[in-house]
């Protein structure tokens, strides 16, 4: 499939932000709960998902260079009930609103309480918030990663594996920015934000190549002898029709080919897991950012790399119908 | 009764490459009323244009027992779409009375999600509209009451010079399509995704004949030897008595 960039910066971007928010959700149950010592300032958090509100409004205006007929994006969340690309469209502006929600109760430090539960412990306005945002940001991960998942024309996309590692990357680029961004802010809650970023990274890792395996010896379910029904053991295409370009032999290719796809590979292993996991693990139990805003940066390059080549490994089954000129 | 279902079933052991379909859709689609279908660079090294149906050329067998095959390939109407539910805006339906599957260009936001659930890559984009198209069973002119009762089927029906194009509700048992189908082994493209596809297709038939041995000779010849029969005897019974010489 060819990559389009603006659907890389979407994914990525949105990615990232839905990370970085479920980042500052989860830091600040750390302190609800009483694992960590001490507590962030309310501005601490408003910041934060404001950055994430930056990266979501990004991404955003990064999909609809994607849309050949913008000014009718509405329409798009018609059919929520049978699209999970309709899915996503509702979801996106529901974490944008939320996250906004989630910075004003911080950033005016409005912390009613709203439950008191058994044990003393209390649930206030930010930390409902919180959950909320962080719960339909999960969401959106999944029709993220289901928008690719479901289409099973595309054997290397049509996979839970889509899905998982869109989550785990979305939450490692996530957490890596976060924390860099509680380096640079000098709070308790970088080592927290270190560590849950390394682990993540190294688990995307994990299941990102382990899908890359899978997907070296998937098979199509399709093939010449069904694609025009003809029963002989050996067909070839003579023509698909035209000599020049049409819309299936754009879309559906990569340009670059398989050495493209495993440089990139390649790259991508290096930049957007190795090196980010590296520098994390170093900067673990230290001070100062300069190595963790390294790493974020480093990672979501790397990320991008990896859309390209999620995208570019994708053969669609229509390909069979366009092998040859004539 | 079941619900129609127009389609086309495409004989290709009728078609003969000859690409009348596509030119005459071409032109049919691209002066109506939705305006042209676009073509970029036209003239130039590498042009691309939007095409509802392409014919493309496969071989069978290694030369010198090959067998070729023209296989017209467009929309195939499927009774299950997949290209139908994946589209956010509802712009992709599949019409209720004749089951045309259709792109309604005015709520189409061109996310081209839908080309990508479709695996006969029968869904072209237009660059220049900025929406997707697709064959619309040429449903601008096979209910145009201003035309006469038989020219109101496909541009591509009525320009196939071999009659490999045949067009009717595949749902109704009497129509020429259904009995095309019954009859000739009618089959459709990629089973295996569970499409069902409305359009079929008609199979390549060996034609054969089988000689016997006596008919390569004149059965009549009593010497199974073509030439001159001998000569008769000069005294033999002739037409005017006289001699048989
Ligand atoms: S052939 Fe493709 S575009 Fe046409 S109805 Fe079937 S899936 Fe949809
Ligand atoms: S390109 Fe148009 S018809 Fe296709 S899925 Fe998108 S909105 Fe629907």
């Amino acid at each position: 499939m060819r990559p389009a960039f603006s659907v890389l910066f979407l994914t990525t971007l949105i990615g990232s932000g839905q990370g970085l928010l479920i980042a500052l959700v989860t830091a600040q149950f750390f302190f609800v709960i009483g694992a960590g010592k001490g507590g962030e300032s309310g501005a601490f958090y408003a910041v934060g998902s404001a950055l994430a509100l930056v990266l979501l409004g990004l991404g955003l205006v990064a999909s609809f260079f994607h849309l050949a007929n913008p000014q009718r994006g509405w329409r798009a969340a018609a059919r929520w009930r049978t699209s999970w690309l309709s899915r996503e469209v509702i979801l996106i502006p529901a974490v944008c609103g939320l996250t906004l929600l989630y910075a004003g109760v911080h950033w005016l430090d409005w912390r009613p309480v709203l439950v008191v539960f058994a044990n003393g412990k209390a649930l206030d306005l930010p930390m409902a918030v919180g959950f909320a945002a962080a719960a339909v940001s999960l969401l959106l991960f999944v029709c993220t990663g289901m928008i690719y998942a479901c289409v099973k024309f595309i054997r290397q996309w049509a996979s839970i594996w889509t899905v998982v590692n869109y989550l785990l990357m979305g939450l490692a680029s996530g957490f890596a920015l976060a924390a860099a961004y509680a380096g640079l802010m000098d709070s308790v809650l970088r080592d927290f934000l270190v560590a849950d970023a390394l682990a993540l990274t190294l688990l995307g890792m994990a299941t990102r190549l382990y899908q890359i395996r899978r997907n070296g010896h998937a098979r199509l379910r399709s093939s010449l002898k069904t694609a025009i029904g003809t029963h002989h053991p050996q067909i070839r295409q003579i023509t698909q029709g035209f000599m020049g370009q049409s819309f299936n032999t754009i879309e559906f290719t990569a340009p670059g080919g398989a050495e493209t796809i495993r440089g990139l590979t390649v790259f991508f292993t290096l930049a957007g897991f190795a090196a980010p996991s590296l520098l994390l693990a170093v900067s673990l139990g230290g001070t100062g950012a300069m190595l963790l805003v390294v790493a974020a940066l480093c990672q979501y390059g790397g990320l991008l790399a990896e859309r390209w080549v999620f995208f570019a490994a994708g053969n669609h089954v229509q390909n069979l119908y366009y092998q040859a000129k004539a | 009764m079941t619900k129609v279902q127009l389609a086309l079933v495409i004989d290709l052991n009728v078609c003969v490459g000859c690409h009348a379909c596509v030119t005459s859709c071409k032109e049919w689609n691209t002066s109506g009323w939705a305006g042209p279908l676009a073509d970029q660079n036209p003239y130039g090294a590498d042009p691309t244009g939007v095409f509802f149906n392409r014919v493309q050329t496969y071989e069978c067998g290694t030369y010198p027992n090959t067998e070729t095959i023209h296989f017209p390939k467009s929309c195939l109407h499927c009774e299950e779409p997949p290209c139908v539910p994946v589209c956010p805006t509802g712009a992709s339906y599949k019409r209720e009375e004749d089951g045309i599957v259709l792109v309604d260009y005015d709520k189409c936001i061109g996310c081209k999600y839908c080309s990508w659930s479709c695996p006969y890559g029968a869904r072209e984009f237009d660059p220049i509209q900025g929406v997707m198209k697709k064959c619309t069973l040429c449903v601008d002119r096979i209910y145009d009451k201003t035309l006469p009762e038989d020219r109101r089927k496909p541009a591509c029906v009525l320009a196939c010079p071999t009659s490999a194009r045949i067009f009717g509700d595949i749902n109704d048992p009497d129509s020429e399509a259904a009995k095309a189908i019954r009859d000739a082994g009618g089959f459709q493209l990629m089973p295996e995704w569970g499409t069902n596809p409305a359009n079929h297709y008609l199979p390549r038939r060996k034609t054969t004949m089988t000689l016997h041995k006596d008919e390569l000779v004149r059965a009549d010849n009593p010497l199974k030897i073509e030439g001159e029969l001998p000569r008769p005897k000069f005294n033999a019974p002739s037409i005017d008595d006289l001699s048989s010489w």
